[in-house]
């Protein structure tokens, strides 16, 4: 397609007369019908490069428990039964799957809660109040997104026994929060910048407390921000899980990725099962990555791009 | 409480050094205020990071932790590893990275259709994805094989569990197909806050293709690719999913990485003090990583 409006654009060009500019434009049209080519070539080669693994996740999903184990490369029988198994918690290992399912959204909702609430007021009195030492929490923060989480998740196990919140979802929540709050402080503190002083001047010439200029000022004009940082949180919950199988161990609390690794190291693993649990598992992030893509990343490229 | 606070020292702020924004300072009761407002982030701080951190270091400071390190055999094979796996991948995906931001700057649906499909890796939860790929490289009923022999009678490997560096070679591979989406897009955004008039001026001076990549577009990126590298360095070094759901750091604990070592050292081996020693033994490279990415993400905000 792309191919033809090249060739349009080229055939005008050489229409504009002189033997010279003419073997010019068939030269250029030349160039630019292989640069189509190429590019057509690059995004065969980009769909399939993405798009294999996630056709092995559908494929399987799919597939009977006797296709599991057989040399095809579409199952002989397509079905949706294992995504019915799933629902209905049909399958010994899938037992409790709702209950895990709502661990991870309480999860997933509590660290966008108390990442955005934590996040913002501190980047509220570093950014707006300009405390004393706004730059030692603006540094405490930098330095916790620069620790790989993976590489404090030992003591990390051993600190959760001594507070006692082993096998607690609340103790996951903190793991989450506390690698999710750093970034909230960087993104929240570069878009306040955006946000003119004076509208805070104003409302504390009026009387407002800081608390108000917080919660009616400062708040409502970051909404954008929030929603980038509150979906990256989310996205960053739910594909945590180190921490969740470290931190949580039976059955009623673990959350569905924590079941799953379970599942995957039995020796007895029907694949197809394990294949429609993890496609539900994946839709609400992937809806939720697509419904607010654009604040988000704009709120990425806010962190990054600005070099 | 007087205006002395507010211009201390504070590199986050510096593009107004001289503004008074609360013209007059904290006073009174706002220092109630903000001393409730940072208290949660401090609170947070202290108890899930500071004391961690300092748990870890006591856990960790036995030097003879790290003789013992450093004689088995495993553990030397997995710093090779962790070295190979983090070059590597590290280059590999920030390369690609930079190419295919480029390819997504044309114009076309099909460009933004390709976008949002080439970004599914990175929306999606890892951990799905890599039992996936896991599966799909079995030896004896994975994808991979089966269409090989479909298509072209090939009896193919048992692609994780036979060669070491088979088996990495694959882990890479997956941390690849996971995270170059998210870098590319980073990329991308880079490359559209260039300004336009620019390329146009570098074009009225003959610069095309290469040359135009190579005088404009690289310098002006130059920097945000050097943050993006190192970012990506201390996220593939700490990144734990990859090995452990498509190698598992098999075949024959040939394939860890510090990462999934220093787990396996502490709740496999019940050795939580050798694993800490396995993490630890990484610092002589966080260290610099993260001081020169804390100075360029500290300056990168001035200069915004």
């Amino acid at each position: 397609m792309s191919v033809a409006v090249a060739d349009v654009h080229a055939s005008r060009e050489g229409a504009t007369v002189s033997p010279l500019s003419a073997a010019r434009g068939r030269q250029a049209r030349r160039i630019r019908r292989w640069k189509a080519v190429g590019a057509g070539g690059i995004a065969v080669l980009l769909l399939i490069w993405t798009l294999v693994p996630l056709y092995n996740i559908f494929m399987v999903s799919l597939e009977s428990k006797g296709d599991v184990f057989t040399n095809t490369i579409w199952p002989d029988q397509p079905s949706l039964g294992s995504f019915w198994i799933v629902i209905t918690e049909g399958y010994w290992y899938l037992e409790h799957f709702w209950e895990q399912f709502a661990n991870s959204v309480y999860i997933g909702v509590g660290t966008v809660f108390f990442t955005l609430a934590i996040g913002s007021l501190a980047s509220f009195a570093i950014g707006r109040m300009r405390v004393r030492y706004g730059w030692l929490l603006s540094n405490a923060a930098l330095m916790t997104y620069v620790i790989p989480a993976s590489f404090l998740a030992i003591p990390f196990y051993r600190i959760m026994q001594i507070y006692g919140l082993t096998d607690n979802l609340w103790s996951v929540i903190a793991a989450e929060v506390t690698f999710a709050t750093p970034y909230a402080i960087f993104i929240f503190h570069q878009y306040g910048v955006s946000i003119p002083i004076e509208l805070d001047e104003a409302a504390r010439i009026d009387g407002a407390s800081p608390g108000q200029v917080y919660w009616k000022i400062y708040l409502p004009l970051m909404a954008p921000a929030l929603v980038a940082v509150g979906t990256y949180a989310l996205l960053l919950a739910w594909n945590e899980y180190l921490y969740q199988f470290l931190l949580l161990s039976s059955k009623e609390s673990m959350s569905v990725p924590v079941a799953l690794a379970q599942f995957f190291n039995s020796d007895e693993a029907p694949w197809n099962y394990m294949m429609a649990t993890a496609i539900v598992y994946s839709i609400p992030p992937v809806a939720i990555y697509y419904a607010f893509r654009r604040r988000m990343s704009a709120g990425l490229t806010m962190g990054g791009v600005k070099g | 409480m007087t205006t002395q606070t507010l211009d201390a020292g504070r590199p986050l702020v510096r593009r107004r050094p001289l503004r008074l924004p609360w013209r007059g300072g904290l006073q009174g009761s706002e220092y109630a205020w903000a001393i409730a407002f940072t208290i949660p982030y401090i609170a947070l701080f202290l108890a899930f990071v500071a004391y961690p951190v300092a748990f870890g270091a006591w856990l960790g400071h036995e030097p003879s932790l790290y003789t013992e390190l450093a004689e088995d055999p495993i553990y030397q094979r997995t710093v090779v590893n962790t070295i190979l796996y983090v070059g590597i991948a590290v280059n590999l995906k920030m390369f690609g990275a930079l190419l295919l931001s480029g390819f997504f700057m044309q114009r076309g649906w099909w460009v933004k259709a390709l976008l949002l499909v080439f970004v599914l890796p990175w929306a999606m939860p890892a951990l799905p994805a890599f039992i996936s790929i896991h599966w799909m490289l079995n030896g004896q009923w994975g994808l991979l094989n089966n269409f090989l022999w479909l298509v072209f009678g090939i009896d193919g490997p048992g692609w994780l569990d036979t060669s070491r560096w088979l088996a990495l070679g694959w882990v890479i591979l997956s941390h690849i197909w996971k995270w170059m989406p998210f870098w590319t897009v980073i990329l991308l955004a880079g490359r559209m806050a260039i300004p336009q008039d620019l390329y146009e001026a570098a074009e009225v001076d003959g610069a095309t293709g290469l040359t135009r990549f190579t005088h404009v577009t690289f310098p002006l990126l130059a920097n945000l690719y050097l943050v993006c590298t190192l970012l990506s360095t201390i996220f593939t070094l700490g990144d734990f999913n990859s090995v452990y759901f498509v190698s598992g750091g098999g075949p024959a604990l040939s394939t860890h990485v510090l990462a999934t070592l220093g787990i396996r050292d502490a709740f496999e081996v019940a050795r939580p003090d050798l694993g800490v020693a396995a993490v630890l033994s990484s610092l002589p490279l966080m260290i610099p990583l993260v001081l020169i990415l804390m100075r360029k993400l500290r300056t990168t905000e001035v200069t915004l």
